[in-house]
């Protein structure tokens, strides 16, 4: 066995992913089945002179992370369903004052309260517009104990390059799952840290808002005081409500992650090359999808897998790529409505050749049901 | 000693400031640029947080660091911007409305974790912002734009509740006594653990024209008749105290603050000790 192999959990991976890309503060409020994370880091995070802070709620949760984060420390916060609907408002701030923090939805069934304890996909539409006002945002969505942890020290470099929140979005099963896993060794994997501003402190401008363009972030207590705000502002961090100004923030705050789209869109391919029938999955759901296209391709079917690592922004070149000889597309998905599924009909034009295998009662999608589909 | 100005912490280019005439906020806004300048505080070492209201524009006119959030959740994000990094300075700003409202359960945690930040609530009994509806410090019987038949809620006392949940430092003034709340502000910044200080202060376009204090100077006279120091008030005996509200330094202990227990539970957790 290898020195760093350890039998762990979705959850656990998450929090020593977290702890890996360096994050030292994390405050929220407990929901299942996102708890453990929260009480690994009460345990861990005091010895690596960090900070856990069990906030009075979700908002002020939110609220907290985005304060820390300014002032210099890398943030995180963990939730599910309800918690994340009293995040939204928060959030919002994070993306208009373009301050990096992670947030983990480990998904769970609802509506509302839901069945509290069971799997589900139904936040992805939830995490792209859940909030008030025009936005963009990067959300990842792992499907092994391992992609728990790679996908969290990602989420942390994406957070921290691109000045914006990432949304990790383990469904319950992938959270809760246990498996075997080489915890990477400290320089194994890249972690981006914050780039210090140049130039004269009295020159400092927390935003720039040029196409694309992602400017460095000053911590607070640094000789650079800055301004963030709310509100529409300027470069300079003031409210400003000039609508050339108001233009060119809205914009800037989409195209800097268009530019960094090849950096921040991430798929993984399994047997799509010619594929007549695709199957596009993420989470949970990969899993068993890969296991009813192993089957087909032995009776002989073309079906490949592709897998969606980054949920948001949406792979759309990636599964055109990858359905180009397709006649059929499959899309399980543990929700009702199809919210992975609405997103890949919009890049075809026969909207009948994409098939849709939904649980929506939490229970997991099985490789049978999937089978039924390629049929 | 020249008279502190507190211009180094204004942001001189945005004045004149954007609210009414007689409106307290100025004051208050002077008090705390004068309270910094006093405690020679450097401007990179202060972070002001401030929610939404008109209060809460406050920052605007600052330059020194600053956070301008969502309604009610100033204090949230100071805790986390004091966590971070504990040798700032950090004041939250915000109406009451914003503080004792939509953010009252902020405020009640902030006090019982005895959070080392610096709480400054406006409160002009109403919410001046949207229009004059009434708040939760809105008196009982007093007349605002969603009470035209006059307020039956009961009002909350924002010092008492901060005393109740914990706080270690708390005072209540008025706008119309600028010198006074600027050394309440600054015993509050010089305070460990949780302060906060309560101005009382006119809102003259909204909630003193309906409520029969038409010109600003009413609500300023009002405010001097109704203030009293705790020599006076405590001296009434129920029911004289009503109507009238007590200033001055109210609550000033010095129980442990969060930033000293979480590191005495560091050093325990580091020593071995129980986890
Ligand atoms: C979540 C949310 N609800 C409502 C509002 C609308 N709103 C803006 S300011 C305000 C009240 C402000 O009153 P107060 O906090 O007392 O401050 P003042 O304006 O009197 O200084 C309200 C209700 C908002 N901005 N956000």
């Amino acid at each position: 066995m290898k020195k760093n192999q350890r039998l762990i959990q979705g959850n656990e991976a998450i929090a020593f992913g977290a702890f890996y890309a360096g994050a030292r503060f994390y405050a929220g409020y407990p929901i299942t089945p996102s708890s453990e994370i929260a009480e690994i880091c009460s345990r861990e995070l005091p010895g690596l002179g960090g900070f856990y802070m069990q906030m009075e709620d979700e908002l002020a949760s939110m609220g907290a992370i985005i304060g820390a984060s300014l002032a210099g420390s890398k943030s995180f916060t963990a939730t599910s369903g309800p918690g994340f609907s009293l995040m939204q408002e928060n959030l919002g701030v994070a993306i208009i004052g373009e301050v990096p923090i992670v947030v983990i939805d480990v998904q769970r069934s609802g509506p509302s309260t839901g069945l509290a304890t069971k799997p589900a996909q139904s936040d992805f539409m939830q995490i792209r517009w859940g909030r008030h006002g025009d936005q963009a945002i990067i959300a990842l969505a792992p499907a092994t104990v391992r992609e728990c942890f790679e996908f969290t020290v990602l989420a942390f470099n994406l957070a921290e390059k691109y000045r914006t929140p990432v949304v990790l979005a383990p469904d319950e099963i992938i959270g809760h799952m246990r498996e075997n896993m080489e915890i990477p060794e400290p320089g194994e994997l890249p972690v981006v840290e914050r780039t210090e501003p140049q130039g004269e402190p009295a020159d400092y401008r927390p935003f720039c808002f040029k196409e694309g363009c992602v400017h460095p972030l000053a911590n607070y207590g640094s000789e650079r005081i800055y301004h963030v705000t709310s509100s529409m502002n300027g470069e300079d961090g003031f409210s400003n409500n000039s609508p050339e100004n108001a233009a060119r923030r809205v914009a800037q705050l989409h195209t800097k992650l268009d530019a960094g789209r090849e950096d921040i869109v991430m798929t993984e391919s399994f047997d799509v090359e010619g594929c007549e029938t695709l199957i596009v999955a993420s989470g949970a759901p990969v899993r068993a999808a890969r296991s009813a296209a192993k089957d087909a391709r032995a009776k002989g079917l073309k079906v490949g897998v592709l897998q969606l690592k980054t949920v948001w922004p949406f792979p759309e070149l990636e599964i055109a790529a990858a359905a180009k000889n397709a006649r059929r597309i499959i899309v399980p998905e543990m929700n009702y409505s199809g919210q992975l599924a609405g997103e890949v009909r919009k890049l075809v034009n026969d909207k009948n050749m994409v098939r849709q295998v939904n649980s929506y009662n939490g229970q997991i999608i099985f490789p049978a049901q999937i089978a039924q589909a390629i049929q | 000693m020249a008279h502190a100005t507190g211009m180094k912490y204004l942001k001189q280019d945005a004045l004149p400031h954007m609210w009414c005439a007689g409106c307290g906020n100025g004051v208050v806004l002077g008090a705390l640029a004068r309270a910094f300048e006093e405690l020679d505080l450097a401007p990179e070492d202060i972070v002001a947080v401030t929610g939404i209201g008109c209060w809460g524009k406050a920052d605007d006119y600052l330059a020194v660091n600053a956070l301008h959030t969502t309604h009610g959740r100033a204090l949230a994000y100071a805790t986390g911007v004091k966590a971070s990094n504990p040798k700032l300075r950090v004041v939250a700003l915000m109406g009451d409305g914003d503080g004792a409202t939509i953010g009252g359960n902020h405020l009640i945690h902030s006090a019982r974790r005895n959070m080392p930040l610096t709480a400054i609530i406006v409160n002009n009994y109403n919410y001046g912002m949207t229009g004059g509806q009434f708040s939760a410090t809105t008196p009982a019987n007093a007349f605002t734009s969603t009470s035209v038949g006059s307020n039956p809620e009961r009002a909350f006392d924002i010092c008492e509740l901060a005393r109740a949940a914990g706080a270690n430092y708390v005072a209540r003034e008025t706008s119309a006594a600028g010198m006074k709340l600027k050394n309440r502000i600054k015993e509050a910044l010089e305070a460990p653990g949780f302060s906060l200080v309560e101005a009382i202060s006119p809102c003259t376009t909204q909630f003193g024209p309906k409520n029969n204090m038409r010109r600003p100077v009413d609500m300023f006279e009002w405010l001097k008749a109704k203030g009293l120091p705790a020599s006076k008030y405590d001296k009434m005996v129920h029911p004289e105290q009503e109507g009238f509200f007590k200033t001055g330094v109210l609550v000033n202990r010095d129980a442990p603050d969060f930033i000293t227990r979480y590191e005495a539970m560091r050093s325990r957790m580091q020593a071995g000790g129980r986890e």
